[in-house]
């Protein structure tokens, strides 16, 4: 159902998208509106298992919206959305999604073990028991993210930072293949940042599809295989070392970043 | 004593405690998802969906009333929408324009018809008649197994006993669906839960229950019972198994103490008529919440953002 009285400038990277056996999630055709304005348009996209993709995009280009459509969060007025080969819906407990930690009510009374079981509501069910042995398995991913000490904690005395990883801990209590973060750095200190990055990482080596809505151009290089860029449309899609340069990151923020911005970045890929 | 108080006090006390405990239960999830005004809402438009049923029937009769309100409910559903599109006006607004314009609608309709032959007006919409729901075939505690006396229980009294019961056992079987939808409604989304659902739930549910205590004790205690026992709870505790339980404490005690002071506390007083039990259970609810604001351990937002 494509508007044809939509008008987007085309950018480069139309190409049709390759087909990834591997691929852990696949969109095709993938549109989403608000109203009259689409905010994703006619996206398609693979991400593979084994590897980290990172989603870039100017503000408004449709970054989080792609992963929440794909979710079916919020819904998607065309397109195809597969996970490992097959329809989403038997598929979700495959799934973890760590959403942005400013879409919830911190205050909400809760504490940091109750939040990380919640990543085993899908399993255990409406009326399933909480066993012992699933609570160990939460704290034992409260004490990956480097929290466990603070399980017994409201999740509102948390800093932004903490509060990061115990939803980074809620995801891996999802024991998932696919892992779909929105913006996981955002706001954190660097002290999180390298543990949220040395649990994906590890995740990774374990052939987990990792993907992460992601907004500083300047880690891409360092923690991500391949890029995703999207405005409105799909701009470029490939491994970090060929698809992220100057002429793609041009097409993807157009004259929104300054070149010697540009320069720098590739200067990081000189050194 | 003992007979007096179970003909009289009994019934009555039990029905606003059913009645305060079916509205906090679902109070708590509203007022966590910013929603409170709902049971607001929905107490104020009941009123002119009762006349209405009245006026079309002619009798003063549970389902017709129960229809009749439901149908007011979905008509303000509609005309919120309707106002916050067309007017571009915030939801906040329409539904406040909505419920008050409808209430306002209610009693002038209730004004207008001749309903001097029956129990509907509008002090009864507003305090409801909680005094007059006396068991007269009790004679003492006996009475509870006394099949004869126990036919003639208030009808108010195992129709709320119904929907009191409902609401816990609903509460209870979907308690991690609304947990986790109204802590994280994109995770719960993402989970594969049906959030929608789960949210219309909720607000029937907390419907259903405005209407049943509407019924047997007014609007002013579905509004109080919504919103105190459960604001109140949330600044005792920061767990939410803990705030329900404290929510429903607060509902029965308010319920029970604001009915005896009503009755007994303008004579301590050294005054000669009892108060209205409704107004005295919502003043007694709010009392608790004011109290819990001063001296409840969590009264502070613990938010405040500090970086490591």
């Amino acid at each position: 159902m494509t508007d044809p009285s939509v008008t987007l400038a085309a950018s480069g990277g139309q190409a049709a998208a390759q087909v990834r056996p591997d691929a852990a999630l696949s969109l095709r055709g993938l549109t989403v509106s608000y109203g009259e304005k689409p905010a994703v348009f006619s996206v398609d996209a693979a991400f593979p298992a084994g590897e980290m993709t990172a989603i870039i995009g100017p503000n408004g280009a449709g970054k989080s919206t792609l992963l929440k459509a794909a979710l079916g969060v919020i819904p998607r007025l065309s397109g195809e959305v597969s996970v490992f080969g097959q329809p989403i819906e038997t598929v979700r407990g495959r799934i973890a999604y760590v959403p942005q930690r400013a879409s919830v009510d911190w205050d909400f009374p809760t504490t940091v073990i109750d939040v990380v079981m919640m990543g085993l509501y899908r399993q255990v069910g409406l009326l399933g028991r909480l066993t012992g042995a699933l609570k160990a398995r939460a704290l034992s991913c409260l004490d990956r993210v480097g929290m466990a000490s603070f399980a017994d904690r409201q999740i509102g005395q948390l800093s932004g930072g903490q509060q990061q990883r115990v939803f980074l801990a809620r995801a891996l209590a999802q024991d998932a293949d696919l892992y779909l973060l929105d913006e996981p750095f955002a706001g954190v200190d660097a002290a999180t940042e390298r543990a949220i990055i040395d649990v994906l990482k590890s995740l990774k080596s374990e052939g987990k599809a990792v993907v992460c809505v992601h907004h500083d151009l300047a880690t891409v290089r360092d923690y991500f295989d391949n890029v995703f860029m999207i405005n409105v449309r799909r701009i470029a899609e490939g491994p970090v070392a060929t698809t992220f340069n100057g002429e793609t990151l041009n097409a993807t923020y157009g004259g929104r970043l300054a070149a010697t911005h540009i320069d720098q970045l590739n200067l990081v890929e000189g050194a | 004593m003992g007979s007096e108080f179970v003909m009289f006090s009994l019934t009555p006390m039990l029905i606003g405690v059913l009645a305060s405990v079916a509205c906090a239960l679902p109070g708590n999830f509203l007022i966590l998802r910013r929603q409170a005004l709902i049971g607001d809402a929905i107490s104020h438009v009941v009123l002119p969906g009762i006349v209405v049923a009245f006026l079309l029937t002619g009798v003063v009769a549970a389902i017709p009333m129960l229809l009749g309100a439901a149908g007011a409910a979905v008509v303000a559903v509609v005309l919120i929408e309707a106002i916050k599109r067309l007017g571009r006006i915030e939801p906040g607004a329409a539904m406040g324009v909505t419920f008050t314009t409808l209430f306002a609608g209610g009693v002038l309709l209730l004004e207008q018809s001749d309903t001097s032959s029956v129990h509907l007006d509008v002090e009864h919409a507003l305090m409801g008649n909680l005094e007059s729901l006396v068991w007269l075939r009790a004679t003492d505690w006996s009475s509870l197994i006394d099949p004869w006396a126990l036919a003639g229980v208030p009808e108010e009294l195992p129709r709320i006993a119904v929907v009191c019961a409902g609401v816990i056992l609903l509460t209870l079987v979907f308690w991690r669906w609304l947990k986790i939808s109204t802590f994280d409604e994109g995770f719960a989304q993402a989970l594969g839960l049906p959030v929608g659902a789960i949210g219309m739930g909720l607000v029937i549910t907390a419907a259903v229950a405005a209407v049943a205590a509407f019924d047997a004790v007014g609007s002013i205690i579905v509004i109080a019972m919504f919103i105190c026992p459960p604001a109140a709870a949330r600044m005792m505790t920061n767990g939410l198994e803990r705030q329900v339980w404290w929510s429903v404490l607060f509902a029965v005690i308010s319920a029970v103490l604001g009915y005896v002071l009503a009755g007994y506390g303008p004579l301590w007083l050294g005054g000669e008529n009892a108060v209205s039990a409704a107004g005295m259970i919502a003043t007694v609810s709010g009392i608790i919440l004011a109290l819990a604001c001063a001296f409840g351990p969590h009264r502070a937002r613990v938010g405040a953002r500090a970086e490591v």
